[in-house]
């Protein structure tokens, strides 16, 4: 008996202790981890500690989910997080972030139109490209989508990414629809029919990728000669793996991962600190050179180093042509797409 | 028996079957929504349904926006109706601010689709708690407007395809397998002990490999700069890469390589034990020796090879790292399609409906062959 009362303190003093460094724990701020949060650290972690504020990290995989769980379940543990497009539209239509004050943030004005969401504040933009590898076309090189098609002048097969997303409006882009109808088009039932007659041209050409690690592979193999690839893999495959890897930008397809502040958070004040601090251009010109990722704030593309921002998705020489993927449009069509797009590629 | 039994039912029979229910249980919205699923299973389907529905409605999304649930009643409509979601979101979005007006015609007013039959059709559909819903759509089919069943537009239809191509690919994949599998285990049945050890030691060899590395080196053979067209390369046999690889081709070549060892073991136990004197009796009386063979020998081998067909068929028809990695986009198995399901979507009713036809059609064909050869005549050695 003795034994069990003593347990059960035991267990409420632990109780106790946890529930007390609960409320009394530091930003948490939460990211993609691997190469992109070491760059991070470095960019934005630890200067910002240095102004004061305490705060830890930690990395996920990414998922709604997660996120609904941990603000269902009542025990959420996370601040600060960055998130794929698609997370902050479902998150921000489910409550599970707060609202942002964007007066704190600098006003609307100072960042990337698309980088502006009532519940997240854009933090990296980044492309799928057109890639083949110099080393073996050269000459005369692909300049646009309409020349991944061309498989007369470029004999050999082409990677696309398995699945309808991106696939479709690549196509609708080589048949000579131009970024800003693209999804108008789409919209449409013969627009989505154009996109599949379009894919009908090459599809005996087609390899299909699923995991963004492939398309360098499929480059460097010659499997293929032609991709379409987050532009950071290819500039990570020139990098690493000394290749030759080229990237036409003409009507590249770009997205934005966001920060966004969990609902309910005890630390919102130093959350709020954490946002304005990573969207100073003075420190968001410092990323792009750790990772070919583009940063949001409009100021920060001039700051940045002359070497490193023709390789990114904000340069405004890429941005010219590009086409910001939809994710509203996706959310609704996805299910519909996708079995159509399967019931397509495997005939 | 009993803790056997337990065991069993506590990790294979229970998990198993908890998934399979939700290929043809629907209770989410139900759940979720459930004045107007409750009012929508009085409704007869034909007209628009009366405006109690549409109160019950307006109520039922307050709640859901409140309690945070809207989002699963929304994807799971959304699966039979694109834009469903939004129409959710957008209604639960207007619903926030006071309303004037009845019920009906506020709702008609933030979206006309709340007007039409269908909308309300997909609802009613997705009330549960028993639904064929997902069962149908493994089967390209669905329900229409007046609740008859048809097929699904060609554009949209992959599944019947996709399991004919599932049993093809499985039946070939056999058939090679017994092809090469047969004399292999014929020659090691005739060797003197100690050499038969070895060729049995090299034939499981593969067993201690990993799937997974097994058909990544395929990968490496068979690429277009690969070790394979390499070498064809420098004979001089062709001039021009072969495509060997993301085709049916690799997949025969990888699958029959990862199962041959399924056939040659069930053959093996079965030869041992036919004695060499009965072949020998046959000659004496004056056989030829393809005529003993057939008509002595080959029989006796039989439930050994409807063992080895059985075994490989069952596992081919479930493969899926293999046809992923090596085969294209049009050789995936319907196990493909239950990752796909499960894992990209998170649509565990489509991924759970696929499940049960696999288990279906593997069962069927137990049947089949319970029936044609009986299962008791089976030798695994």
């Amino acid at each position: 008996m003795n034994g069990m009362s003593f347990k059960v303190g035991g267990l409420v003093i632990a109780a106790l202790f946890v529930a007390a460094t609960a409320a009394a724990r530091d930003l948490t701020v939460v990211s993609w981890g691997g190469a992109y949060q070491d760059a991070q650290r470095e960019v934005y972690f630890k200067p910002f500690m240095a102004t004061g504020t305490k705060m830890a990290e930690e990395s996920w995989d990414g998922g709604v989910g997660t996120l609904r769980a941990k603000i269902q379940g009542g025990s959420n543990n996370w601040d600060v997080v960055q998130v794929e497009s698609e997370e902050l539209l479902l998150g921000c239509e489910e409550g599970l972030y707060e609202k942002l004050d964007w007066a704190k943030l600098g006003g609307k004005d100072k960042y990337l139109p698309d980088a502006v969401n009532d519940c997240g504040v854009g933090a990296i933009v980044y492309s799928f490209v057109l890639g083949y590898d110099g080393d073996k076309i050269k000459g005369d090189t692909p300049k646009n989508w309409a020349d991944f098609w061309n498989v007369q002048k470029w004999p050999g097969k082409r990677a696309l990414r398995k699945g309808p997303k991106t696939t479709l409006e690549i196509a609708l882009m080589a048949d000579g629809v131009a970024p800003q109808d693209v999804y108008k088009t789409l919209a449409t039932e013969a627009g989505v029919e154009r996109a599949f007659r379009k894919l009908d041209q090459i599809k005996g050409n087609m390899v299909w990728w699923e995991k963004g690690a492939q398309p360098p592979q499929l480059l460097a193999s010659g499997e293929v000669v032609m991709v379409d690839a987050y532009n950071g893999r290819i500039a990570a495959a020139n990098d690493k793996d000394k290749k030759n890897f080229k990237i036409v930008w003409t009507n590249n397809l770009y997205t934005i991962d966001s920060w966004v502040i969990m609902k309910g958070t005890p630390n919102k004040a130093d959350a709020e600190k954490y946002l304005v601090f990573v969207n100073d251009p003075q420190n968001q010109k410092n990323l792009p050179p750790k990772i070919p990722y583009g940063v949001t704030a409009k100021a920060s593309t001039a700051l940045i180093d002359k070497n490193v921002l023709p390789n990114l998705a904000t340069a405004p020489e890429n941005m010219k042509t590009a086409l910001y993927i939809n994710d509203k449009f996706w959310l609704e069509n996805l299910d519909k797409l996708n079995q159509r797009f399967n019931a397509w590629v495997a005939k | 028996m009993l803790p056997l039994f337990l065991f069993l039912l506590a990790s294979f029979i229970a998990p198993i079957a908890a998934m399979l229910a939700r290929g043809v249980t629907d209770a989410d919205v139900a759940r979720i929504l459930p004045q107007v699923t409750a009012e929508l299973r009085r409704w007869n389907g034909r007209d628009l349904p009366q405006e109690s529905a549409y109160g019950a409605l307006i109520a039922d999304i307050r709640a859901a926006r409140e309690a945070g649930t809207l989002a699963s009643a929304a994807t799971r409509l959304n699966y039979d109706v694109a834009g469903y979601r939004t129409l959710m979101f957008a209604t639960g979005r207007a619903l926030s601010g006071e309303l004037a007006g009845s019920a009906r015609e506020t709702l008609l007013a933030i979206d006309p689709k709340w007007g039409e039959r269908e909308s309300w059709n997909a609802l009613r559909r997705a009330a549960g708690p028993i639904t064929d819903f997902y069962l149908l759509a493994a089967l390209d089919l669905r329900h229409d407007a007046n609740d008859a069943i048809v097929g699904s537009p060609p554009e949209q239809s992959v599944f019947r395809d996709v399991l004919g191509r599932t049993l093809w690919i499985s039946g070939v994949v056999t058939l090679m397998c017994l092809l090469l599998g047969y004399p292999v285990a014929f020659f090691i049945a005739r060797q003197p002990p100690m050499r038969a050890s070895i060729l049995l030691f090299l034939v499981l060899l593969p067993f201690w490999t990993s799937l997974l590395v097994r058909t990544v080196a395929w990968v490496v053979l068979l690429q277009r700069e690969g070790i394979l067209n390499n070498l064809l390369l420098s004979l001089g046999l062709v001039t021009e890469p072969i495509r060997m690889i993301y085709n049916r081709f690799a997949v025969y070549v990888a699958m029959v390589h990862v199962l041959l060892p399924f056939m040659v073991l069930p053959l093996y136990a079965v030869m041992k034990g036919i004695s060499p004197t009965f072949v020998r009796a046959a000659w004496s009386l004056g056989a030829s020796p393809a005529t003993a063979f057939r008509r002595v020998y080959l029989p006796q081998t039989l439930p050994g090879v409807g063992a080895g067909c059985l075994m490989v068929f069952i596992q081919a028809l479930g493969y899926y790292i293999t046809p992923a990695l090596v085969g294209g986009a049009d050789d995936q198995m319907i196990s493909y399609f239950i990752a796909f399901y499960a894992s990209k979507t998170v649509n565990w009713g489509m991924a759970a409906a696929l499940s049960i036809m696999l288990l279906a059609a593997t069962l069927a064909l137990y049947a089949v062959y319970n029936r044609l050869v009986g299962i008791d005549k089976m030798r695994l050695g």
